[in-house]
């Protein structure tokens, strides 16, 4: 499925300059080459086209995997433009990342516009993208296995992170912590008492979903990763249901994941893990974790 | 950040952390009530006098009604909850306008919400001495009323903070305040004290739908993610534990609602028969919640499995991902969001995908900023006009023929006739009338009593066959005695009204 020969580039710093065009297999690059190369790292901008649907894009894809010098020239193209590439196979066709500085890269003051202002905005809409993935990838192998569809509902998100938050409020309870922020430090408040105390949703006068609501801001990521070709959506129930791509997962796994594992390490955090599930439920015997009526045992 | 104590920080002034603890409980308590007695002192702001209005009075009321009409997954209806509301508020000011007191009844229910903030939401701010002796300044956040998400609509739940404000001792365990109730409710009706009756039949609605409350939200969590959840054990308990709650809430309140019935029925007071028969609805109304949550616990089960199927059975993959809830969701949410938001950030950053710039030219600039919007579309694609077509009338006898049989056989109730002279009477007017006559009169001989009944009307037409033959040039059978039984329409409606 995944093509190996893809994978190097994809790991590789974009500022480190990419392997030199050699014309090892004898024939040299002509600017037709280059056309054609630029041209995938264009159908690659394309998220929401599928190669099996372009016949073009079809054959470009093959000449990647099969000639090496064109597949390093469209690679350079990629890096050139502030690309990563991810991978390139039938599957996922050319699926690139945005570097961070590059012109395409989602800024998200673009996103969404009161994030600039609103630290605890910021903070939601960033949330929802992570809980979005973590419902779409509930298990390690899910977000492993390249042939796994996850599924995610807006509703279903919102109501598993209340859930989470829930939970961390009972817990806090039961240690017998006030978790009220601090009125003049409003960035020392625990993260999820942000979410837990924005209302679900709301009633607006023209029947659409309230925006600065959680289920409108899920529901704006979710709006979003269909337009990035990472989520297609399948119906109007729960708030909009979605399943994954093959894109999405690549670039969950391999970008995003890691990225935010970095950041959360250099904050002193180290969520230590086996490879197994988190999501599981607890040993025996231990029910100190569970809060008394949450009815919910969760083991995290 | 906090307020570092005072420099003289001599005797500290709380008497040690537990008791500001407890300080700082009851201060969120008082905190849930101050929302109501701010519509009082707002209610001078509002355009108009509006001062003959009790807003407090309006906005418990609208509390009770939201928890009392949340169903199990849905919640309760804006416009149904104002609706209800109306009554109370015509009666503080019955010479005010409807339209004004929808109006207060409208703004009593989005104060409640706190329609204008963006977390629809309250804040209260109040302060404590840590343990450290420091003073803190803390932000405390509730809601009393909450719009929840059901099918593309939009319904409004009470919060727990709203039932402790309404009943404060609804804070305990569930279950065992539930039989408690019961019992009480069982010990009044049989000593016939029906008002206090009354009394603890609703809080022992307010207990059942909080139990329905707790086990949706349970359900809810189970569905999402089957490893979540302990299969082996702590599901299965708790869903047998709900349904033996089920099975024995049904039995009990079966046996009260006969009770009040006969309670009811022998009431001779009229203020008693009334509370009697509220009581019977409560109670009705409860053994329609207890069905609900059945039926809901019943699904579980396949639910479970078909979710296990999907998830479980699948061929392990050869290299491990990163655990996303556990790595990453689990571990920001209790950091400060500060912090949380560097994490989710940098998620964010590498995890939306791309976009290609937009660039315009200066010429289509000019094209797309005169380009009228688009006008959203409000009333959908126009109906096809329906094409009928006139069916042809093929009738065996007109409208005219069946005017002149009905009025043939409208015969007195104390003067029944045979069906020889009718067929004679009909047959000089007009040669086709006497089939019609026969054919009614053989229709009556099985009146259709059950329908009369059901629709309350006064007469029916009936034919009893009493062995004379028939003597007729057209037909021949049976001389039906043909005549009209009056009947007690009165004595049937009061009838029905006691049935159902």
């Amino acid at each position: 499925m995944s093509d190996h020969h893809a994978e190097h580039p994809a790991w590789s710093e974009p500022d480190t300059p990419s392997a030199p065009v050699a014309p090892a297999t004898g024939g040299s690059v002509t600017p037709a080459d280059a056309a054609d190369a630029a041209r995938l790292v264009a159908f690659g901008l394309q998220p929401k086209l599928a190669p099996a649907r372009d016949a073009e894009y079809a054959e470009l894809l093959r000449r990647y995997r099969e000639e090496p010098a064109f597949g390093r020239l469209a690679d350079a193209v990629a890096t050139g433009l502030g690309l990563v590439v991810l991978e390139v196979s039938p599957r996922a066709g050319m699926a690139v990342a945005a570097d961070e500085d590059s012109v395409f890269a989602v800024r998200m003051g673009d996103y969404a516009r009161r994030t600039a202002a609103d630290s605890a905005d910021r903070f939601l809409h960033g949330l929802a993208h992570l809980a979005v993935a973590a419902l779409a990838f509930p298990r390690p192998e899910d977000l492993a296995d390249d042939g796994y569809i996850g599924r995610v509902t807006v509703n279903g998100v919102d109501a598993f992170v209340r859930q989470t938050c829930r939970r961390l409020e009972e817990r806090a309870e039961e240690l017998g912590e006030n978790t009220d922020p601090a009125s003049d430090a409003p960035g020392l408040e625990a993260a999820w008492r942000v979410y837990a105390r924005r209302s679900a949703t709301g009633a607006t006068k023209d029947a659409r979903r309230l925006a600065g609501s959680t289920t409108g801001i899920v529901g704006k990521a979710a709006a979003f990763l269909t337009d990035s070709g990472f989520l297609q959506r399948t119906g109007d129930e729960a708030g909009g249901t979605y399943r994954t791509t093959p894109r999405y997962q690549l670039q969950v796994r391999d970008m995003a994941g890691s990225s935010a594992m970095a950041e959360l390490l250099e904050l002193g955090v180290v969520p230590v893990s086996d490879g197994s599930a988190t999501l599981l439920p607890p040993p025996e015997g231990d029910d100190l974790e569970l809060a008394a009526d949450a009815g919910l045992p969760f083991h995290a | 950040m906090t307020f570092p104590a005072p420099a003289k920080t001599l005797p500290s002034p709380a008497p040690g952390p537990a008791a500001d603890e407890g300080l700082a409980r009851r201060l969120r308590a008082l905190a849930c009530t101050a929302p109501l007695h701010d519509l009082d002192v707002r209610k001078a702001n509002l355009a108009g006098e509006y001062g003959i209005y009790a807003m407090a009075e309006v906005a418990l009321a609208a509390i009770d009604l939201v928890t009392l009409n949340m169903d199990f997954d849905t919640g309760a209806d804006h416009e149904q909850i104002v609706a209800r509301l109306l009554p109370r508020v015509a009666a503080q000011a019955p010479a005010r306008p409807a339209a004004e007191h929808e109006r207060v009844a409208r703004w009593v229910l989005e104060n409640l919400i706190n329609v204008g903030s963006v977390d629809r939401g309250f804040r209260a701010i109040y302060g404590t001495f840590g343990p450290d002796g420091v003073y803190v300044r803390r932000d405390y956040d509730f809601k009393l009323i909450e719009e929840v998400p059901y099918g593309g609509a939009v319904y409004l739940r009470t919060t727990d903070e709203a039932v402790n404000v309404l009943v404060g001792a609804l804070d305990t365990d569930v279950t065992s305040a539930q039989i408690a109730a019961e019992v009480k409710l069982e010990v009044l009706i049989s000593r016939g004290r029906l008002a206090d009756a009354q009394l603890a039949a609703e809080q022992a609605r307010y207990r059942t739908v909080q139990y329905a409350e707790t086990l949706r939200r349970t359900l809810d969590a189970t569905r999402r993610n089957v490893r979540a959840v302990d299969w082996l054990q702590a599901v299965p308990d708790m869903i047998a534990e709900a349904l033996e709650h089920v099975a024995d809430r049904y039995r009990h309140e079966n046996a009260i609602l006969t009770n009040i019935r006969r309670a009811r029925d022998e009431a001779e007071e009229p203020e008693n028969k009334r509370r009697a028969a509220e009581l019977v609805d409560i109670v009705k109304d409860c053994i329609r919640r207890h069905t609900q949550l059945q039926s809901r616990l019943l699904d579980a089960g396949p639910l479970f499995r078909a979710e296990q199927d999907r998830q479980a059975f699948a061929a392990p993959a050869p290299r491990t991902g990163i655990d996303l809830y556990g790595q990453l969701v689990a571990p920001i949410l209790p950091l400060p969001v500060e912090q949380a938001r560097r994490v989710t950030d940098a998620f964010f950053a590498a995890g939306t995908g791309l976009r290609t710039p937009v660039s315009v030219r200066v010429a289509d600039l000019v094209e797309i900023l005169l380009t009228p919007p688009v006008e959203r579309e409000h009333l959908g694609a126009e109906m096809p006009e329906p094409d009928l077509i006139a069916t042809p009338d093929d009738s065996r006898f007109s409208e005219e023929q069946l005017a002149a049989a009905t009025q043939l056989l409208d015969l007195p109730h104390d003067a029944p006739r045979r069906l020889s002279g009718l067929l004679a009477e009909a047959r000089r007017s007009d040669p086709d009338l006497p089939y019609l006559v026969a054919l009614l009169a053989v229709h009556a001989a099985s009146p259709a009593v059950g329908t009369a009944y059901r629709q309350g009307e006064e007469r029916l037409l009936f034919a009893v066959d009493d062995g004379t033959q028939l003597d007729d040039p057209e037909f021949g059978g049976a001389d039906l005695i043909v005549g009209t039984a009056l009947l007690d329409a009165a004595g049937m409606a009061a009838d029905r009204a006691e049935a159902s």
